[in-house]
């Protein structure tokens, strides 16, 4: 059981994330945490000092983070993005294929079952920001 | 028909492992039902008031002859010898056992089929016309474009947790058979002023307990941004759909709550973001997809006459068979609405014998129709009455296609944990009413749709007579609807009065009927006439 899985190089940041509207009158904090309802756009303009985001997930069945970390990986931003919460085996690939890149669930995920489900697909039919080439790409090489 | 490649084979494969994992990760103990219930839903399976009902998916409704065997071999091997085709143009089976589900999993990988998305708040089963390839009136084959749909919506990993389950329709002619401006997405391939073929988007219909009719989002969407533009308008609905009541949850609530312009407005600014993604597939993969759906091999200069001298078999031509783009063809449709039947059952039996006659008269192909019926597209005039006399021996030949004994039920609180009141006894008597009654000739087309409980999966707003199965004080109440329409006229039916009981709904549909046939003129449908002479003629007749 590991509490943070992360495919980063980098140090890992600890410093304490602050809310989406926080961050709008305090733009020094290095971290954010995005929570459902917020607009990851807001962001956008501040990416190049956010050392940390963190994407929380109340509940596994509330996927507007999936959009959020697309959308921020689709504006360039390159630093860490956390999935924190109810994150759990099942969605893990699909977490990692949006963009996220560090996950600290909330309950501790069997290290064996984690490194299946990241390693499940040796295919995928969807282009999105985490370079893999998708099938279609590869039927026309 | 569309034939996978090692890509689409392995992604099927990948499925089939990865449920099975779930699967035992839940029998023993290491998830719990909650966070199960997702991940088998995704897969197709539903907890149901007896056992697990499984949903396989039918992509476009089109099968070739080896799956529908396989569905047949389904229903003998793990369940209890039938199946039940859906308004979904899927297949269920409801007495599966969960032990036995990454089995029949990966039996149909075998086959080529899958259950993936067949239920979830995710991307459903993209259904289509089922006379694709073969009606006359098409701009093209709608398949390909539902096809390029269902590899990107496949796993996608954004759209695995929507605020709820999402349907797209395409369809390629004007005239609608498949209830495109009823689902969440409905696509219309049509042709614009320079000849070019692109993607009319309907955007926000539905039924369930909030009824709307997609407004019109954009005419013309380039086949080269098909993909990008439909992405932009899941994301939309991802980030703002409601999430905090599921009845208010599909798209049509946001698309009406925000309004149509807004809406579209926003979903436009997300295309032209998405635009610089890169995350359309080239033409060239169309380009793959589309040969796949080529005409089959039809012969030329067959007879384009039939002998009728039998009168059932001329009778089943007239009500079942309909005409083909290629003369010397017909595509005929084998109701699964014996009388007194139960709508859309078959047996394994029936399943199998189907598919060997798609095989041997239909170029090796059927398709289940959103009614509940099984088409064989590409039949030989010359073939017909060989066909109905093994369809006929079988139990398979009730000349009833689209009258009113041809009736759209959902499964009802004979299965489902949603329902609150039966549907399948409903369809029953009243089919045997008119079967004894000798009306259901002179009624000529009549949809007639029953639901048993308010999420409307049997289409009752959208049938000429419609019928909605509520609770009423731990009592099963009918409410009757008149008015509806899933086709290219589309409109949503009106609630007549009060409800009625069991045997009281049959006897007002009598009523309805009798005050269309005393107040029709020349031509005039049954939906006609309501719409010309209103509501109140026939609340007369009812509670007077």
């Amino acid at each position: 059981m590991t509490e943070l899985i992360r495919f980063r190089d980098d140090e890992a940041s600890e410093s304490p994330a602050v809310t989406v509207d926080a961050f709008g009158e305090q733009t020094n904090a290095g971290a954010v945490r995005i929570e459902p309802g917020d607009d990851a756009r807001e962001l956008l303009p501040h990416l190049s000092h956010i050392n940390r985001v963190e994407v929380n997930f109340p509940t596994f069945g509330d996927g507007r983070g999936y959009s959020a970390v697309r959308i921020l990986r689709e504006a360039g931003y390159e630093g860490e993005i956390r999935a924190v919460g109810e994150v759990l085996i099942d969605q893990l690939s699909h977490m990692r294929r949006c963009g996220f890149d560090a996950f600290q669930p909330d309950k501790p995920l069997n290290d064996a079952d984690a490194e299946a489900a990241f390693a499940r697909w040796d295919n995928v039919y969807q282009k999105t920001t985490d370079g893999r080439v998708p099938i279609w790409a590869k039927r026309h090489g | 028909m569309y034939k996978y490649d090692n890509y689409d084979q392995q992604m099927v494969d990948t499925r089939v492992e990865e449920f099975r994992d779930q699967v035992r990760r839940r029998l023993a103990g290491e998830i719990t039902e909650d966070q199960f219930k997702p991940l088998r839903l995704m897969n197709g399976l539903y907890l149901q008031l007896h056992a697990y009902m499984l949903r396989v998916a039918v992509p476009y409704g089109t099968l070739s002859g080896a799956q529908m065997k396989m569905l047949g071999d389904i229903a003998d091997k793990y369940d209890r010898g039938y199946g039940h085709f859906t308004t979904r143009q899927n297949i269920q089976y409801n007495w599966i056992k969960l032990e036995d589900a990454p089995d029949i999993l990966a039996d149909l990988a075998t086959v080529e089929m899958h259950a993936i998305q067949t239920s979830g708040n995710c991307i459903r089963n993209i259904s289509s016309d089922h006379f694709a390839g073969a009606a006359a009136d098409e701009i093209a084959d709608p398949r390909p474009y539902a096809e390029l749909l269902r590899q990107w919506s496949s796993f996608h990993p954004e759209f695995c947790f929507l605020p709820r389950k999402f349907k797209f329709c395409v369809i390629a002619s004007d005239t609608d058979r498949a209830a495109m401006r009823l689902h969440d997405i409905g696509i219309q391939i049509v042709k614009n002023d320079a000849g070019e073929i692109g993607c009319a988007f309907y955007v926000g219909g539905g039924m369930g307990r909030t009824p709307m009719v997609a407004p019109l989002i954009n005419p013309f969407v380039p086949l080269d941004e098909l993909i990008t533009y439909s992405e932009a308008c899941l994301r939309v609905y991802n980030r703002y759909g409601r999430r905090d009541n599921k009845y208010k949850a599909r798209i049509k609530i946001l698309v009406h709550e925000l309004g149509k312009d807004e809406y579209t407005h926003q979903v436009e600014e997300e295309f032209a973001h998405l635009k610089t993604q890169g995350i359309e597939p080239p033409l060239a993969e169309l380009e793959r997809i589309i040969p796949f759906f080529a005409d089959p091999a039809f012969e030329t200069g067959l007879p384009t006459e039939l002998e009728r001298s039998d009168p059932d078999f001329a009778l089943w031509v007239d009500r079942n068979t309909v005409a083909h783009k290629a003369p010397g063809y017909v595509a005929a449709v084998i109701s699964l609405k014996p009388v007194g039947g139960i709508p859309g059952d078959a047996s394994a039996d029936q399943i199998r014998l189907m598919a060997e006659l798609a095989t041997r008269f239909s170029f090796d192909e059927c398709r289940v129709t959103h009614t509940q019926n099984i088409v064989l597209p590409h039949v030989k005039l010359a073939d017909l009455k060989a066909l109905w006399d093994i369809l006929d021996a079988n139990g398979l030949s009730s000349p009833n296609l689209d009258t009113i004994e041809d009736i759209i039920a959902c499964p009802g609180l004979d299965y489902c944990s949603l329902a609150n009141a039966r549907s399948i006894p409903v369809a029953q008597k009243i089919s045997e009413r008119f079967a004894a009654n000798g009306k259901t000739g002179e009624l000529g087309q009549l949809k007639l749709k029953i639901s048993g409980c308010i999420n409307a999966c049997g289409h009752h707003h959208a049938g000429h007579i419609g019928i909605l199965g509520v609770d009423r004080k731990g009592v099963e109440n009918y409410q009757l609807l008149l008015g509806g329409s899933e086709a290219e006229d589309c409109s949503l039916g009106k609630i007549t009065g009060p409800g009625f009981d069991e045997d009281g709904i049959v006897d007002a549909v009598e009523k309805a009927t009798d005050v269309y046939l005393a107040q029709r003129q020349d031509g005039e449908r049954f939906l006609d006439t309501y719409r010309r002479i209103g509501m109140d003629p026939f609340k007369e007749a009812l509670y007077d």
